[in-house]
C-alpha cells in the first residue's frame, strides 16, 4: 500500500495555497498509509543562506537549542513546527551550525536546501499534517507520503520523503530488491545513509547522478536500469518535479494537469479537491517513462 | 430516473439500494453524480437497469455486473468491470489496470486507453478498447474476445489458454505461447459483431485487424516432452 502525492504549481497566484492543497491530498490517502507521514515543501529562499530542518524530541526547548547553535553570533531566523524547527543559516555559518547540531544527540537533521523544508512523523497523516501546520505553508511545489509499513518498523526514520542532498527529495511507493548492493556502491562514492531503508538508497542514487552532472531527466532514465524492484517515485528538486514508474507498473499512479498546476496521486481520490479538477487532463503515467516539469 | 449524489449519500447506501432491486423493478434508470474517485461504485448489480456515472471513479467500478448497462462518463481506476457476468459496461474515458479482469460474460467498452493487464484471466467477456492496451493484456486468458483498435503493450496474451485477441495497431511483443493466427471469414464476422456492439458499425474494417491466440503448447501434453513427466 502506501500513498504518495505531489503538486507542482505553474500559477504563482496559488503559491500561498500550496500547503492547504497538499494537506487535503495527504488526508485523503490516510487509509492507504495510516502509520506515518511526511512531506517536503519548496518555499521561499533567503539570499546567501541555507534552510536546515532539524527534528528534536517531543516538547524540545528549541529556544535553548537555537541559542546554543547561535554561539553568541547573530540570531538565526527560525520557525518551529511541532517537533521540527527550520533554521535559516547564512552560508558562512553552515559548517559551524552543523558541527554543533552533531554534538546534540537529541537532534536530527531532516533535510536542508535553499528552498526545501521537510517534515515527517509517526501518526495518522491528517494529524501529522495538522501538527506541522502544513495547511498554512506556501511554496512552488511539494511532495508527500502516507506510509503503511510492511518491511520495517514504524519509526520517524522510516517515514518519507527521503533526502540525500540539498533541495533533493523523493517519495516512493513500492520496494526495491537491489538496495543493499547499491548502498555499498554509493557509500564508496562518498554517500552516508541514515537508515537501512530501500527508498533512501534510491534517493542516494539520484543525488549521486545529479552530483555527477546529470539532469533530472537523465537521472530518472538511468534509474530505470540501476534500480530493481517495484516503484512509483515522485521526486523534487529546487526547481524540478519528476515522476517515474517501474516498467511493470506494479504500483498505481494517476496524474492531472491544468494550466495552473500538475498533480500526482496514488489514486484519483487524492486529486478531487484541486481547483479546476473537473476540466483537468487526467491520465495514468506510462510505465518506464520519465515525466518532469521544471520552473524557469 | 433516480439521481444519487455521492457527496450526500454514502457509497454503502447506494450499493445496498442497487442490490435490493428486483429484476422486474420500475427503477430502471439511475444517475450517479460526484463519484470523486471512490472505490467499488455499482459493484454487484443483478438487474437489467441503466446506471450512468458522471465523473472519474476509483477501483473495481461495476465489478461482478450482471445484466445492467453501466455508462461511466469519466476515467476508471483499476479493475473496472472485474468479473463481469453479463450486461454492458461503457467507459467513456480511460481505464486503469486490470480492466475486465476475470470477466465471464457481457461487453466492456473503453473509448480511451486501457493500461496494463487488460482482460487478465478473462473467461468469456468481450472487451473492445478503442485506444491502446498496456503490457500483459489478456494474460492467462481463457475465453472471450479482446479487440484493440490501437496498440498492445509487451507480452500480449502471455500464457494464454484460449480466447481471441484482435489488434488493429502494433503489438510491442507477444507473451509466452501467444502466436499470430490467420484472420478468417468467421473471425471477421465475430469482429464485425463486436465492433457493431461497441457502436463502431461500418466505421472500422474487420479485415484491418490481426488475430492472436494460443499456440496450445504450454498447457497441452506433447509426446516429445514425455521424458519430463
Amino acid at each position: 500500500m502506501c500513498g504518495i502525492i505531489g503538486l507542482f504549481l505553474k500559477d504563482r497566484a496559488i503559491e500561498p495555497e500550496l500547503g492547504a492543497l497538499l494537506a487535503g491530498m495527504l488526508e485523503t490517502l490516510c487509509d492507504r498509509g495510516p502509520d506515518s507521514a511526511g512531506f517536503a515543501v519548496y518555499g521561499a529562499a533567503a539570499p546567501h543562506a541555507i534552510k536546515i530542518t532539524v527534528r528534536g524530541p517531543r516538547d524540545c526547548d528549541f529556544t535553548a537549542v537555537v541559542r546554543r547553535l547561535e554561539a553568541g553570533g547573530d540570531p538565526l531566523p527560525r520557525v518551529v513546527h511541532d517537533t521540527h524547527v527550520v533554521l535559516t543559516v547564512p552560508e558562512a555559518r553552515e559548517d559551524a551550525v552543523r558541527a554543533e547540531i552533531s554534538r546534540m544527540p537529541e537532534l536530527t537533521v531532516v533535510g536542508c536546501g535553499r528552498r526545501m523544508e521537510i517534515f515527517k512523523e509517526v501518526g495518522r497523516p491528517d494529524r501529522v499534517a495538522k501538527r506541522f501546520g502544513l495547511d498554512a505553508m506556501a511554496g512552488t511545489h511539494g511532495i508527500g507520503h502516507t506510509r503503511m509499513a510492511t518491511e520495517s518498523a514504524v519509526t520517524t526514520g522510516g517515514a518519507h520523503p527521503f533526502t540525500t542532498a540539498a533541495d533533493q527529495c523523493l517519495v516512493h511507493n513500492g520496494s526495491l530488491s537491489n538496495h543493499n548492493a547499491l548502498r555499498r556502491e554509493l557509500i564508496r562514492h562518498g554517500f552516508a545513509f541514515q537508515t537501512n531503508n530501500d527508498t533512501e538508497v534510491a534517493a542516494g542514487y539520484m543525488s549521486w547522478r545529479m552530483r555527477e552532472g546529470d539532469s533530472l531527466e537523465q537521472t530518472l532514465n538511468s534509474s530505470l536500469s540501476a534500480l530493481d524492484g517495484f516503484y512509483t517515485f515522485v521526486v523534487g528538486t529546487e526547481s524540478g518535479f519528476g515522476v517515474l514508474r517501474d516498467p511493470i507498473a506494479c504500483k498505481p499512479a494517476v496524474m492531472a494537469e491544468t494550466d495552473r498546476w500538475v498533480a500526482f496521486g496514488t489514486e484519483y481520490r487524492a486529486l478531487v479537491d484541486l481547483p479546476g479538477i473537473s476540466t483537468a487532463r487526467v491520465w495514468e503515467p506510462v510505465p518506464a517513462k520519465a515525466y518532469l516539469w521544471e520552473r524557469h | 430516473m433516480r439521481t444519487v449524489d455521492l457527496s450526500q449519500t454514502s457509497l454503502r447506501e447506494l450499493n445496498a439500494e442497487l442490490h435490493r432491486l428486483q429484476r422486474t423493478t420500475n427503477e430502471t434508470h439511475w444517475r450517479i453524480v460526484n463519484p470523486r474517485g471512490q472505490h467499488a461504485i455499482g459493484v454487484g448489480i443483478d438487474a437489467p437497469i441503466v446506471v450512468e456515472i458522471e465523473g472519474h471513479v476509483g477501483y473495481y467500478c461495476a465489478g461482478m455486473n450482471k445484466e445492467a448497462t453501466i455508462v461511466l462518463n469519466g476515467n476508471a481506476g483499476p479493475g473496472v468491470a472485474e468479473n463481469m457476468m453479463s450486461g454492458r459496461v461503457h467507459v467513456k474515458g480511460d481505464a486503469s489496470q486490470g480492466a475486465g479482469a476475470t470477466g465471464c460474460g457481457g461487453l466492456l467498452i473503453v473509448d480511451g486507453n486501457a493500461s496494463a493487464r487488460c482482460g487478465i484471466s478473462m473467461k468469456g467477456i468481450d472487451i473492445v478498447v478503442k485506444g491502446s492496451v498496456g503490457h500483459l493484456s489478456a494474460f492467462m486468458a481463457q475465453a472471450g474476445n479482446l479487440v484493440v483498435l490501437g496498440d498492445a503493450g509487451d507480452a500480449l496474451g502471455d500464457s494464454i489458454y484460449e480466447a481471441c485477441l484482435f489488434v488493429q495497431g502494433n503489438v510491442a511483443s507477444l507473451g509466452a505461447d501467444c502466436v499470430e493466427k490467420p484472420l478468417e471469414g468467421r473471425h471477421k464476422i465475430d469482429l464485425a459483431r463486436l465492433l457493431e456492439a461497441a457502436g463502431l458499425n461500418g466505421t472500422v474494417d474487420p479485415a484491418s485487424f490481426r488475430r492472436y491466440g494460443s499456440a496450445r503448447k504450454l498447457y497441452h501434453f506433447h509426446i516429445d516432452n514425455l521424458g519430463s513427466y
